[in-house]
């Protein structure tokens, strides 16, 4: 059976079904490894991994971090004056010097779209795209659909909602395109002022919008709840936490109208009482913590898979 | 100054409707005489050029350009965007006002002319700001301007969001005979946005420019225009909608004109897939189906005139993550070849794709060029339509190299330009 | 060029050598209740898998001899020029392995590689008191200071030549086959 063979990881959208089914298989593997005493294997062993993160994010770099470690590999964290280099500027400076030490892998997150991809083609790292502007966070829609996998074993037929500021949710994107190559339904709800232009009329990645949380929720077998970030409410992208909690918060009352199995996700952090309610995260049908273990098994297996050795950068088989 | 007996010829002079074989007298830097077919011999005094059958047209205009001089010489100046223009056929350019400082003075327009005489090679015209500082709260010192030189007034870059400020504007260029020219763009509705709003910028996590945003404000212009009976030139228009809305105008006898680039005639928003900030400018590139209505307009003369909104940045800046970059692509020297696709595709004849690069953009304005009447300036381009190259952004002659067509197979070359008969290119 | 093969033990043959293995095991004389095998993906699962009913017949013991299923992927030393990564199969070791003796198993042993991987992956999950190697077929050409405890037959082979083993678990019969590339004549 033929390996994985890719450079990068820079979105879920250039990944094909089998691939995507590929890094399950291995972070089922490796989240095995983290249940047993001796965390470790060698596999990265003498190799560095850099954590580029001009867009702060201490859990998930931390996750990165730890699965780099396990993986045997070094790790070094960057987290650059972002006001220095949001002006772009210096980030491909940046990139090379780190190259011109070797670098291995480089795990970037970046306020803007598109930042992996350019990197990805500048370097011969293995560049891993963490999160850039709105686009992608591949690795959160990797474990997100490894937790979906262990409850379901399949995705086949499932019906997953994603609430929230689908507009700027790289987190949302990356979910929606993954959940629709490997068969899912996707429904989307949220404030109109949430939901990006363009989104129904995307033939690839198919998606119901809803408007109403109450109408969406009886089909859900999944309820992905994302981050409602406080900076949309200046924009006039709705009028105050108090609006959005009431209608499109996630609380005891609402869950009720899911499917009886239907789980809780949240990519974290989570803001209690604003997107979701206190005793729905720490109830009996959220995965929030599995999501969590789960990311690491997932980085390491994104990491392990990824190979920068000279044939497979030339496609060679 | 030579007196030149141009010979051996195709010429295309829309201005005349000609298209045929002729020949031109040069005398004193000004068309003497064009004479069809073919003469026998050549006047004395004259030196004879003989053409070898390549085809010869006025000197083409390009109403929108950026030189950025004053202020940001480093991507451009009038000196290097000057040769830009000779290079790619243009014997007379208009250069908009978002200089550093702004030209909404005298003292800059006057900068301008003087910088431009010096340099000696094409004529740049300056057009003024509508608005001190283009900050869309006070209107310039237009009059002062036009005296001055300056052929139009244009907040390019920005929009005249204030709708009562607008008018005034319009009503007060009335009086100097000026038209204004509009960057039709709702600054609120597309505010950072940096490419065209839909299914794409979705996919790409790019915030959008949503076209109805030039639409309202293409239709604003056009009534305020039709209130206050002054000439507006619509800049860069690259939607359905807009095109739809000046030609009901027009219709209607408003005293609107408009122009297109050649990259929204040949280009759409997928080029900016994989974060191109070579396709990144304001407004955007849409969709097929507006590069469609784009064609048909420059067709039937809804669009009177290409210009290219020639904007020259430096690599670095280009070379910044793309809701970074600034907008703006380079366009004088590519403009001729990429309109020629048009003409090799059977959609434009030859006459009409001159027409749109020379009389169409003089009479838009109101410039006096872009003829080759007698008496007219003798400013020339010498172009052959058949001739095969690669585009090679290396080789331009502007400071930029930020051009969406680098490495593009076209055919159609400028072979040559004459200034007052003297060759510049 | 055409492929020869040329039968080095059927059914019965590795019946009888399995058997013979077993019996050595057992031989050594230890405590058989610290006795575990452990066998490499694929088929030294299912070579492991068969050693443990066979003991558990000849000792007639209630409790089968525990079998481990190891994935030794993470511990090749040939990542690095391999130009694809190949997707693990699953560990699945339900006991300690500390103070066990293990045992090893293997259906061929040819550079040793595979094995030295085997011990660093057995050695993160713990200390064995003992770790034994039991192959089907040692076929010669050590790279590495390995060696086995008990083998089922010695096959000296050319380089060129690959010892083919199928079993009924996976391809549906018990077969060795050595299989030589030959010129054609």
């Amino acid at each position: 059976m033929k390996g994985f063979q890719r450079k990068d990881l820079v979105s879920i959208d250039s990944l094909s079904k089998d691939e995507i089914l590929m890094i399950l298989d291995t972070a089922d593997s490796m989240k095995q490894i983290l249940r047993r005493d001796r965390k470790k294997v060698p596999p990265l062993q003498g190799k560095t991994a850099v954590m580029l993160f001009i867009e702060a994010s201490t859990r998930t770099r931390t996750s990165f971090e730890l699965a780099a470690k396990r993986l045997s590999a070094d790790t070094i964290s960057l987290t650059p004056d972002a006001s220095s280099l949001t002006k772009g500027e210096t980030l491909f400076d940046t990139v090379k010097n780190l190259e011109a030490m070797q670098v291995d892998y480089v795990v970037l997150r970046h306020p803007q779209s598109g930042a992996a991809e350019r990197l990805a083609k500048q370097v011969d790292a293995s560049v891993v795209n963490a999160g850039d502007g709105w686009h992608e966070h591949p690795t959160q829609a990797l474990l997100d659909l490894m937790t979906i996998r262990e409850r379901f074993q399949k995705f086949d037929g499932l019906n997953v909602l994603i609430v929230g500021d689908i507009a700027h949710s790289r987190v949302a994107r990356s979910n929606i395109y993954g959940l629709n190559k490997l068969g899912a339904k996707v429904m989307v709800a949220g404030p109109g002022t949430l939901i990006p232009p363009g989104l129904t009329g995307d033939s690839e990645y198919p998606v119901e919008v809803y408007n109403r949380l109450e109408d969406a929720l009886p089909k859900a077998d999944v309820i992905m709840m994302l981050r409602i970030q406080l900076e949309r409410i200046g924009q006039s992208l709705f009028p105050s936490e108090g609006e959005y909690a009431r209608f499109f918060g996630l609380n005891a009352a609402r869950l009720k109208l899911a499917k009886n199995h239907a789980i809780v996700m949240h990519p974290g952090p989570v803001n209690r009482g604003l997107e979701i309610a206190s005793d729905v995260v720490d109830g009996s049908s959220s995965v929030i913590l599995p999501q969590v273990e789960n990311g690491v098994a997932t980085r390491m297996a994104v990491l392990y898979l990824l190979n920068r050795s000279p044939e497979a950068i030339r496609g060679d088989a | 100054m030579k007196n030149l007996h141009l010979k051996n010829l195709r010429l295309l002079d829309p201005s005349r409707r000609f298209d045929g074989p002729a020949e031109i007298l040069v005398e004193n830097g000004r068309v003497r005489e064009v004479v069809e077919g073919r003469t026998s011999g050549t006047p004395e005094g004259f030196e004879a050029a003989d053409l070898g059958g390549l085809c010869a047209a006025p000197a083409f205009v390009d109403v929108h350009v950026h030189f950025r001089d004053p202020g940001q010489t480093y991507k451009e100046d009038i000196e290097s965007g000057s040769k830009a223009a000779a290079a790619g056929g243009f014997g007379t350019v208009c250069c908009m006002a978002n200089t550093r400082p702004v030209n909404d003075s005298v003292s800059i327009t006057r900068y301008i002319q003087d910088r431009a005489r010096l340099v000696d090679l094409v004529n740049v015209r300056p057009i003024g700001a509508v608005t001190v500082g283009l900050e869309g709260k006070k209107l310039a010192e237009i009059g002062s301007m036009v005296a001055a030189g300056a052929v139009a007034i244009s907040d390019d870059g920005r929009c005249v969001m204030d709708a009562a400020l607008f008018r005034r504007a319009l009503e007060y260029a009335r009086g100097f005979g000026i038209p204004v020219i509009t960057h039709a763009e709702d600054e609120c509705l597309c505010g950072e946005g940096s490419m065209n709003e839909g299914a794409l910028s979705t996919r790409l996590g790019v915030r959008g420019r949503p076209a109805v945003g030039e639409n309202v404000m293409t239709y604003r212009d056009t009534k305020l225009a039709e209130l206050t009976g002054a000439r507006l030139h619509v800049a860069h228009v690259t939607t359905a909608q807009a095109v739809k809305i000046i030609r009901e105008a027009k219709d209607r006898g408003v005293a609107v004109t408009a122009e297109t680039t050649p990259h929204n005639l040949v280009l759409d928003e997928r080029a900016v897939i994989g974060y191109n900030t070579n396709a990144k400018m304001n407004p955007p590139l849409r969709t097929l189906l507006d590069q469609a209505a784009l064609r048909e307009a420059v067709r039937d003369g809804t669009i009177d005139c290409i210009a290219t909104d020639h904007a020259p940045h430096s690599r670095d800046e280009k070379a910044r993550d793309f809701d970074l970059a600034p907008p703006g692509v380079i366009g004088l020297e590519t403009a001729f070849p990429v309109v020629m696709k048009l003409v090799h595709g059977g959609e434009l004849t030859l006459l009409r794709a001159v027409e749109l690069l020379t009389s169409g953009p003089a009479k838009a304005i109101g410039l006096d060029c872009g003829t080759l009447k007698p008496g007219a300036p003798a400013d020339i381009v010498v172009f052959d339509p058949g001739e095969e190259y690669r585009i090679d952004a290396k080789t331009f002659q502007s400071k930029s190299r930020n051009c969406p067509f680098d490495g593009w197979d076209v055919k159609g070359r400028v072979k040559a330009l004459y200034r007052e008969g003297r060759k510049v290119w | 060029m055409s492929e020869k093969r040329t039968l080095l033990l059927d059914e019965a043959g590795i019946k009888r050598a399995l058997t013979r293995i077993a019996h050595e095991i057992l031989e050594q004389g230890e405590d058989i209740r610290s006795l575990a095998f452990i066998g490499i993906r694929t088929r030294g699962v299912h070579l492991a898998r068969r050693l443990s009913r066979l003991i558990t017949e000849i000792k007639a013991i209630p409790d089968p001899v525990p079998v481990g299923e190891l994935d030794i992927t993470l511990y090749r030393d040939d990542l690095d020029t391999r130009s694809d990564r190949r997707v693990l199969q699953a560990t699945k070791v339900d006991f300690d392995v500390s103070g066990h003796r293990i045992v090893l198993v293997d259906d061929v042993l040819y550079t040793g590689r595979t094995i030295r991987a085997a011990l660093d992956a057995i050695t993160d999950l713990g200390r064995p008191r003992k770790i034994e190697l039991a192959v089907l077929v040692d076929r010669g050409h050590r790279e590495l200071p390995i060696r086995p405890d008990y083998v089922g037959r010695n096959q000296p082979t050319r380089k060129d030549e690959k010892v083919r083993l199928s079993l009924k678990e996976g391809e549906g019969v018990d077969q060795l086959d050595l299989v030589s590339q030959e010129a054609a004549s």
